[in-house]
């Protein structure tokens, strides 16, 4: 009956641990639940959170941001400490990577201090074993008085017996804040500042007194507001300003290190080479001559191969929603709905479908190199190039990520602790391609350029880069001045991509783009085509009904470029989400897409070779989607730099477009 | 005494003991939490104009040159201990 009595508990549970040491793969496995897996810091930037029924137990299942440290320094250290702080976890779940246990213990030492009920799960144990490593987890068990595993999580080894833990460690339900002695000095400064702190009423019933000192002590600011008392918030603040805080810190620091390498021999025999093969492959692959000419050859690669793949997929789809708008229109009596139906929603819809296999096929791309471990050489590689245009190695992950989706990307800043850093790296963001573009490369590329198509869409790519690079470098001189701030970065250890996860990558991101269809495309054609069909009598989509009077309106301000009302028309939709640049050509050609609306661009004389790349560099660089321009207010707090982001990067295209035209009508 | 040098100018592949970090605390605070305490060692495994790669107890970062510039270390020659 014990059971039944359980069932209504739930058991919360965080899970946290150093960047790059497989907490989000082991949350996956706790789970069950589709997330996606990175190999460098940042890409945990929100908690995401899962449940798991174990034994009849429910567990709510936390991931917390990788962290190195509990002393807020980057927004990513805020989010996790205060989870712990406020929501006072039931147990949390500290993830190492078992090859590098000294630096990770680092963490340990401050979890056990905040008074945390804590298990250890010592991961990629097998990787510490390869190598000639002993862990004695019953050992470091006993030594600081938590639960330890080792684990697999890759392979799911140790997850049941992680999970049997956190059942067992709620349960039993004993933490104890553990203590590391400071030493004379620091110790005498502890018992004074706790005594203080400890008149107020209510830090004692919220949190550990001695933690609150300890990190008072180190100059952690965010701490005094956890103070309720004003009173007391005085007295702290005189007796902070009286002390140097940095020989605390610096003391503080070591003293955990001398902790932890007196812990070290006791519970590890290492025999470790110190040649790795991951400094054999990194003496080529960030190789100042081969770094970069590697780099792009990969990317290169990435998109011919995506090209080249997807290429038959999309003749079936294409086919397939060819052969279902004839069959509807042909089958509805009801001309009106019959054409809604088939011209509208199942062109419009089939036009941007046909992008799913390159939108799949490039993803799984993306996630191979990602979690290969590849992505974040390439920011080590790129930083000379950052830094000279004003930003830091760091800030091309973001940018990396940019070329999925924006709007993660740009939420993806928040690991930059430097704000200027931060601002310039999403105001230049959305310059690098979004999947979202991609089926407007396809089509227009695919139709003009044919066998040069792989290498088109390449250069748009490379455009994007070039013009987010010179654009932060105008930013850095004139909106944000002064240095980007120092670079530090893990790089994780080469790894055998694991295909599960760079599926599991693809599907994630993928069925982001499919709801996307099923949401604010069907709705952006259906709105496309109920313009294009009024008023009655028009001839549909042509420039008697409304949609062709709203595009003589708009034709003006982009008929230098040579674009008439059509691509006006697309490109104000485009705004929604870029797709759908394709499917209202699509409907204002009245062809749906695929093969017919190629035929239709081919056949049409003010469609040019010229024209379709001006339209490609227009896409890519003008106002991003109205989820990135969202994004963008959101993360800097700012009307302003939303509106100076759209301003400036419409203007950009615009001037682009003017030049990829004039040059192209020249040569083309 | 062997003499100290700025962690930028030390060669490729010659391992090092960190002696002093002349750093603000904000990035003394940083380099503490990713392990690169006074007296631990540290290897320059690759050197470019922007930034080096080095190795930490098997870990690799990536490090900018100004960083690398205020990290002073030794030469160490011979054996060391994994816990130095």
């Amino acid at each position: 009956m014990g059971r039944c009595h359980s069932l209504a508990e739930k058991i919360k549970v965080a899970v946290a641990g150093n960047p790059n040491v497989g907490k989000t793969t082991i949350f996956n496995a706790l789970t069950g639940a589709r997330q996606k897996v990175g190999n460098w810091p940042g890409v945990t930037v929100e908690k995401k959170i899962g449940t798991k029924n174990h034994n009849g137990h429910v567990l709510e299942i936390i991931d917390l941001p990788g962290t190195y440290s509990l002393t807020a320094y980057s927004a990513d250290e805020v989010v996790a400490r205060d989870y712990i702080l406020e929501e006072k976890p039931d147990v949390v779940v500290q993830v190492l990577d078992s090859t590098n246990l000294e630096r990770n213990l680092y963490l340990t030492t401050q979890l056990l201090e905040m008074g945390t009920n804590l298990i250890l799960a010592l991961n990629m144990s097998d990787r510490a074993e390869m190598r000639g490593d002993f862990i004695d987890v019953q050992r470091l068990e006993s030594l600081l008085g938590v639960s330890a595993i080792k684990t697999v999580a890759g392979e799911g080894k140790g997850i049941d017996a992680l999970l049997d833990s956190i059942v067992t460690k709620k349960e039993q339900n004993i933490p104890l804040p553990h203590e590391i002695g400071y030493g004379g000095m620091v110790e005498e400064k502890i018992c004074a500042l706790e005594e203080i702190i400890k008149g107020d009423p209510e830090i004692s019933k919220h949190y550990p007194p001695r933690w609150i000192t300890v990190k008072l002590l180190e100059g952690d600011d965010n701490v005094i507001f956890k103070l309720s008392s004003e009173s007391i918030k005085g007295k702290v603040q005189d007796f902070l300003s009286a002390i140097d805080n940095e020989e605390y810190e610096v003391e503080m620091a070591d003293k955990r290190y001398e902790f932890i390498s007196t812990l070290m021999p006791q519970v590890c025999t290492t025999c470790a080479d110190e040649v790795s093969p991951s400094d054999m492959v990194d003496k080529v692959v960030t190789n100042k001559y081969l770094g970069i000419p590697i780099f792009l050859i990969l990317m290169w690669g990435m998109f011919e191969l995506t090209f080249a793949f997807a290429t038959p997929f999309m003749e079936l789809i294409d086919m397939f929603f060819g052969w279902l708008a004839a069959a509807v229109i042909s089958n509805i009596e009801t001309v009106w709905l019959a054409s809604l139906l088939g011209d509208g929603i199942i062109a419009g819809v089939g036009s941007v479908l046909l992008f799913v296999p390159n939108i799949f096929i490039l993803f799984f791309a993306i996630a191979l190199l990602e979690s290969s471990g590849y992505m974040a050489r390439a920011a080590f590689i790129m930083d000379k190039l950052m830094y000279t245009m004003g930003l830091q190695g760091k800030s091309f992950i973001p940018m990396l990520m940019g070329f999925g989706c924006s709007v993660p990307a740009i939420m993806a800043t928040r690991t930059l602790e430097d704000e200027k850093d931060r601002l310039i790296t999403m105001m230049v963001t959305p310059f690098m391609s979004c999947g979202a573009r991609l089926p407007v490369y396809i089509l227009l590329a695919g139709t003009f350029f044919g066998r040069q198509a792989g290498s088109v869409i390449f250069g748009l790519y490379v455009l994007g880069i070039l013009v987010a690079i010179v654009s932060a470098k105008l930013f850095r001189t004139f909106l944000a001045r002064g240095q980007p701030s120092p670079f530090i970065m893990e790089l994780p250890p080469y790894t055998k991509p694991s295909l599960k996860d760079s599926l599991r990558h693809m599907w994630n991101e993928g069925y982001l783009y499919l709801r996307k269809v099923g949401t604010v495309i069907i709705g952006g054609v259906v709105l496309i085509w109920l313009l294009a069909y009024f008023p009655q009598g028009a001839e549909y989509g042509s420039a008697g009904s409304l949609i062709g009077s709203l595009g003589k309106l708009i034709e003006p301000l982009v008929a230098p470029l040579g674009f008439d009302w059509k691509i006006a028309v697309a490109l104000v939709f485009g705004f929604a989400a870029k797709e759908i640049v394709v499917g209202s050509l699509g409907t204002l050609y009245g062809t749906g897409g695929g093969e017919a609306l190629s035929s239709a661009l081919m056949a049409d004389p003010g469609f040019t070779p010229a024209i379709a790349l001006g339209l490609m560099v227009f896409t890519l660089l003008y106002v991003p989607c109205i989820g990135a321009v969202a994004a963008i207010k959101k993360e800097t707090g700012s009307w302003k730099w939303m509106f100076f982001q759209a301003a400036y990067s419409t203007a950009v295209a615009w001037v682009l477009a003017m030049v990829t035209i004039l040059v192209g009508n020249m040569v083309l | 005494m062997k003499s100290q040098m700025p962690l930028a100018m030390s060669p490729p592949g010659q391992s090092c003991r960190i002696c002093e970090v002349c750093a603000g605390r904000g990035l003394k605070r940083r380099l503490v939490e990713l392990g690169l305490t006074p007296n631990s060692i540290i290897q320059p495994l690759e050197c470019r104009r922007g930034c080096l790669l080095v190795s930490i107890n098997g870990t690799r970062y990536a490090l900018g040159r100004g960083m690398a510039n205020k990290i002073m270390v030794q030469p160490v020659y011979g054996e060391v201990s994994q816990f130095g």
